[in-house]
């Protein structure tokens, strides 16, 4: 994915500094239980709209790679998927914290942690599927196909869960959404910025990665160019 | 067309069913590993018998990995050569359908069995029977069909075990977890309509799955 000019990087680096500040400065409703730590509605749950936009577009690009095999599509799957892991060990932690200040233990077994652990395992498999193969192509096919395929397979998780416990997350299990704590909108000025700002970053870092691996790629044709000269 | 895609089923149907019969090794092994996984169980529950929930869990977490087992074998006996050979001769859609097929009748042969012997050690407590085959059944297709493509990833990745393992797992999850529910409420002898929503689900699943699986396999197989 490429994305012309600096305007967007402009962008994303207001928006995140707005979503510091902004989450750090200004005010929140005052909540039972939830105190101040209501402001990591910002840093937590932006982590999870991102993993799952990440781990989607991934999908995107390895259906891509499937139907024409370019290096560049499977350069993008890959660190789609692995920016969408990251955003998700961020989003687990910064969870499993407000989790035991709010709910009292890192892990209450809550319907969306537990899809959120199992689908870090699949791209846990994922990570490892890759590392078998030394040829490109064929990485880049079957890797293709697991990510689909686990994709597909994962989809059904996040409908089954929450019909075994019911989950302690707003908006879910009887639970008020977030909605009816955030009478006044303040929430919301943050939030969706923040949302942007994140998603933002994400595919920003996919962008210097895609970069790096390119720049690498180049490098090593040329090194090998340069032994078979000899 | 059509009738060309059946034929080639028919035929791939009945070659693996041939060969198995022939070697009987699959089916030999994991009948022992299943005779051996409930006995160890067996006695390091200290020759007691498992509350319920255990004996459910522990009849499903065995299960799961017989067909862990068992199905990371059908691409395994492929060599090289052959797989070349039936790429010549049958479309890669007709060879997984085959193949989904043959695992699911050897999956629900081999967990009706496992069921025997399970609770020839370890007791029966379910109450209704009917319910809880039926569920074997749909679970056996479930896994037969979800592990069958996860088989083939891994084979083009040199056949490793733990890979299978590592791939299949979360993949299964969503259809073991609805399993286990609809067999404990065999178990309790509830009412059959509480458990036609989770059926209705894993039906679902296994629809996704095998949809997927024929759709993608083409790319697994040209590499």
């Amino acid at each position: 994915m490429k994305i012309k000019g600096l305007w967007w990087k402009l962008l994303t680096i207001v928006l995140l500094l707005y979503t510091l500040l902004g989450g750090l400065v200004m005010d929140v409703p005052r909540l039972v239980i939830l105190n101040e730590t209501v402001r990591n509605l910002y840093f937590h749950v932006p982590m999870w709209f991102g993993m799952v936009i990440m781990l989607g577009v991934s999908v995107y690009y390895s259906i891509r790679y499937l139907k024409e095999p370019l290096t560049k599509f499977d350069n993008n799957a890959v660190e789609f998927a692995n920016a969408g892991i990251l955003f998700g060990i961020l989003g687990m932690v910064s969870g499993m914290i407000w989790a035991k200040f709010t709910w009292g233990a890192y892990w209450s077994g809550d319907p969306k942690q537990n899809a959120a652990a199992v689908g870090l395992l699949i791209y846990f498999a994922y990570a490892i599927l890759r590392g078998v193969f030394e040829d490109e192509q064929q990485r880049g096919r079957i890797s293709a196909v697991y990510n689909i395929f686990a994709y597909a397979a994962f989809i059904p998780l996040i409908y089954v869960l929450p019909r075994l416990t019911d989950s302690l997350h707003p908006g879910n299990g009887g639970n008020p959404g977030f909605n009816a704590y955030d009478l006044d909108s303040k929430l919301r000025m943050v939030f969706y910025p923040a949302v942007i700002a994140w998603t933002m970053l994400g595919v920003w870092i996919v962008n210097l990665r895609v970069r790096f691996r390119v720049i690498q790629a180049a490098n090593t044709e040329k090194m090998l160019e340069k032994n078979s000269s000899y | 067309m059509r009738n060309r895609l059946l034929a080639e089923v028919k035929a791939l149907f009945v070659k693996e069913v041939m060969l198995e019969w022939r070697q009987k090794y699959a089916f030999n092994s994991i009948i022992v590993y299943i005779v051996s996984t409930v006995f160890v169980c067996y006695l390091s529950f200290n020759l007691r018998l498992p509350d319920a929930i255990t004996w459910n869990a522990l009849f499903w977490i065995i299960l799961l990995f017989a067909a862990v087992n068992g199905i990371s074998k059908s691409f395994q006996q492929e060599r090289e050569g052959r797989m070349f050979f039936y790429y010549q001769l049958a479309s890669p859609e007709a060879i997984i359908i085959a193949k989904m097929l043959y695992n699911a009748c050897f999956m629900m042969v081999i967990s009706l069995t496992g069921l025997l012997i399970f609770s020839l050690v370890l007791g029966n407590p379910v109450q209704d029977n009917l319910l809880f085959i039926l569920n074997i059944v749909v679970g056996a297709i479930g896994f037969s069909s979800t592990l069958t493509m996860i088989s083939g990833i891994a084979s083009k990745a040199g056949n490793n075990g733990s890979l299978m393992a590592v791939m299949g797992l979360p993949v299964v999850l969503p259809l073991l977890l609805m399993l286990i529910k609809v067999s404990k409420n065999a178990m309790d002898g509830l009412a059959r309509s509480t458990s036609v929503d989770e059926i209705v689900t894993i039906m679902a699943i296994i629809t996704i799955v095998i949809a997927v699986s024929v759709m993608l396999f083409p790319y697994l197989w040209r590499s």
